[in-house]
């Protein structure tokens, strides 16, 4: 089957930049414009390109529907209790200052850097979870049929 | 930038929209109007880069461009790849959208002009925030530090809306039937 040749390899070689673009925005975005929730879009992105192009099978070869329904649910988990712990650290709830009470500016650096990372898994997971649901209900149309 | 140039890009893109906008409402094929609304939103995002919200750019390129779009076709791969022809024309829809636009437009005039330093909305917090975030949490950008941050309930609260959201897609699509209808593609 070497039905849309140019598509895949472009596809191929796009999806670990796209990917590596996704972890930029996650991690750079309390300097850059971004952050979880663009980073999680553009990860999630990442692997529907894939999927459009590749097929279903192939991409949940890779994250299953189960997995992307967990890390829809892990995301908000880590984003609360990361609000948890200031609030047995002595703080109050989302403090990030009980990171790090020696600098709380510190601490709010972390903080965000987790929260962001959870914002970022839930929106990439929900958004995966989405597409694999539609997806995956729409029968196999040949390319004349659109 | 120079003020005017800025201007000159503005209204471009606005009447681009406009352009598209009634592009989409000619056409029948929906695989053409959906990548309309992709180029709407990819415009739209433009737009916002041009009003120096980077932030809500990122989101519409990525979200409103690309993935609304993605969906929106499989959606149409699973319903009519046509609109369906309304044959009798109706006038009232038109006479409401007209007096509700004109509406709008009659509440700009109360608005303060774009940019304007003395709005109301650059008075208060804003101010505040632009002033404190570089000592309290010291990072650069303060959109991150707002929301994350000062915000942080409002954005734990919309991280649970997401949530919900892809819960709810589950439970009306389906995970378990999508398992059992694997051996019969195109049932639908």
């Amino acid at each position: 089957m070497h039905k849309h040749l140019i598509l895949k390899v472009v596809t191929k070689s796009l999806v670990g930049l796209i990917l590596l673009f996704g972890l930029y925005v996650q991690f750079h975005g309390d300097y850059s414009p971004g952050g979880g929730f663009q980073a999680g879009v553009i990860f999630a992105a990442a692997f529907i390109l894939y999927g459009v192009v590749m097929g279903l099978e192939r991409v949940q070869s890779v994250l299953s529907f189960g997995f992307v329904t967990k890390m829809s649910a892990l995301g908000v988990l880590i984003y609360a209790l990361t609000g948890v712990y200031s609030l047995l650290a002595g703080f109050r709830y989302l403090d990030y200052g009980a990171l790090s009470p020696q600098h709380p500016e510190h601490g709010q650096h972390y903080g965000i850097l987790i929260v962001e990372l959870g914002v970022g898994i839930t929106v990439a997971g929900v958004i995966m979870c989405i597409y694999y649901c539609f997806a995956s209900r729409t029968p196999h149309l040949d390319d004349q049929e659109w | 930038m120079d003020r005017k140039i800025v201007t000159l890009i503005s209204a471009f893109l606005f009447f681009l929209l406009v352009v598209i906008a009634l592009l989409a409402l000619q056409l029948s094929h929906l695989f053409a109007v959906v990548m309309l609304a992709g180029a709407f939103s990819m415009v739209s995002a433009i737009l916002f880069v041009v009003m120096d919200a980077v932030d809500v750019a990122f989101t519409e390129a990525a979200v409103g461009a690309g993935i609304s779009t993605v969906l929106m076709l499989a959606t149409m791969a699973l319903t009519a790849r046509r609109e369906k022809q309304n044959s009798r024309r109706n006038i009232g829809p038109l006479l409401i959208v007209l007096f509700v636009g004109a509406l709008l437009v009659y509440g700009t005039l109360d608005m303060p002009n774009y940019g304007s330093n003395t709005a109301p909305a650059q008075m208060h917090l804003s101010a505040q925030y632009l002033e404190r975030t570089p000592h309290d949490i010291g990072i650069p950008n303060v959109v991150t530090a707002i929301l994350a941050s000062y915000r942080g309930f409002d954005t734990l609260g919309e991280t649970a809306v997401v949530f919900t959201a892809g819960v709810g897609v589950i439970l009306l699509l389906g995970g378990a039937r999508r398992r059992r209808n694997k051996g019969s593609k195109g049932e639908n």
